[in-house]
């Protein structure tokens, strides 16, 4: 209920390259500043592709994106979701969000730029690392804000590498 | 190295992972800062942290990383220790500082799961 409240709210933020939702594999709510469970999604799709029989260099990608791009949610959104794809060749992870919006995208992508507090630093998380390193994971890669709104990232790795 | 040698090297407890103790390892990689685990980190290492929270099982787990030393006997919450369970890393738990445990694996042949950072790892993961 509460992921579906998201989806529609926000579906202007919505790209032309998402998959079809005959793909569509899972989707999570994720609820901004709950840091306890942070990295849980990260986990569950994990476990989820292991079932799959999706090779695990592959899953491990998915791993890391998930799991930045979850803290990121909890860290500085109000609440968000994310959601995976499954295609033939090609998992798609989608993570939207509710919340501040990033003002400059290209200062936030840089290493090192970060305005994390405390208590994301104490998950250890917080150093400016987190889109570079879904970047870096992905063989394409795509991230639109808008201040005040929301923010919504698009990752997709290739089973096949790059 | 086995795990189990690695739990008398260090002095340490094993906190989660009895039956885990005969797993070879030999690679291992250090940091608190779990983006830099994520970044740089190999499947099949031994991390060293000093991080002891659910995040850093769940960057463990995320990796297929082999087990996590907790250093500087930092505390174990129930949590923590049921989400290691869940997730099947095994935990030891050493008073050592960081470097103190990192020059005792060193000096055993444990080596970095990467030696150095390069521009390829910066850009793109293996
Ligand atoms: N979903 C988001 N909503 C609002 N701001 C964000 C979001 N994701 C990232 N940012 C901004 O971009 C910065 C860099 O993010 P990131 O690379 O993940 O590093 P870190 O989270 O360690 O600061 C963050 O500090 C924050 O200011
Ligand atoms: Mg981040």
């Amino acid at each position: 209920m509460k992921a579906s409240r998201v989806a529609s709210a926000r579906s202007w933020l919505r790209t032309s390259n998402v998959p079809s939702d005959e793909y569509l594999e899972g989707i999570y709510y994720v609820q901004g500043r709950d840091f306890v469970d942070a990295g849980i999604v990260s986990s569950e799709i994990k476990k989820n592709l292991k079932e799959k029989g999706i090779p695990e260099s592959i899953i491990r990608k998915v791993a890391v994106v998930t799991f930045e791009a979850e803290v990121n949610i909890i860290s500085y959104a109000e609440q968000g979701t994310i959601q995976y794809y499954v295609e033939p060749g090609s998992i798609t992870i989608e993570a939207k969000d509710i919340g501040i919006g990033i003002e400059d995208i290209e200062l936030a992508q840089q290493e090192g730029y970060s305005t994390a507090d405390d208590s994301i630093r104490e998950m250890g998380f917080g150093a400016g690392m987190g889109l570079a390193n879904i970047r870096k994971y992905s063989d394409e890669f795509e991230i639109t804000s808008v201040p005040k709104e929301g923010t919504y990232l698009r990752s997709t790795i290739y089973v096949n590498g790059k | 190295m086995t795990l189990r040698e690695i739990k008398e090297l260090l002095d340490a407890e094993i906190v989660v992972g009895e039956d885990k103790l005969d797993l070879e390892i030999k690679t291992a990689f250090g940091a608190d800062l779990m983006s830099d685990v994520l970044a740089f980190a190999r499947s099949g290492c031994l991390l060293i942290t000093g991080l002891s929270n659910p995040q850093a099982v769940r960057t463990a787990y995320a990796l297929d990383i082999a087990g996590i030393v907790v250093c500087r006997g930092k505390a174990l919450t129930d949590k923590f220790i049921d989400i290691a369970k869940e997730l099947g890393i095994p935990i030891l738990w050493t008073q050592f500082i960081m470097f103190e445990a990192c020059g005792r694996l060193y000096r055993e042949g444990i080596t970095g799961c990467i030696r150095e950072v390069l521009v390829e790892d910066k850009q793109r993961a293996q």
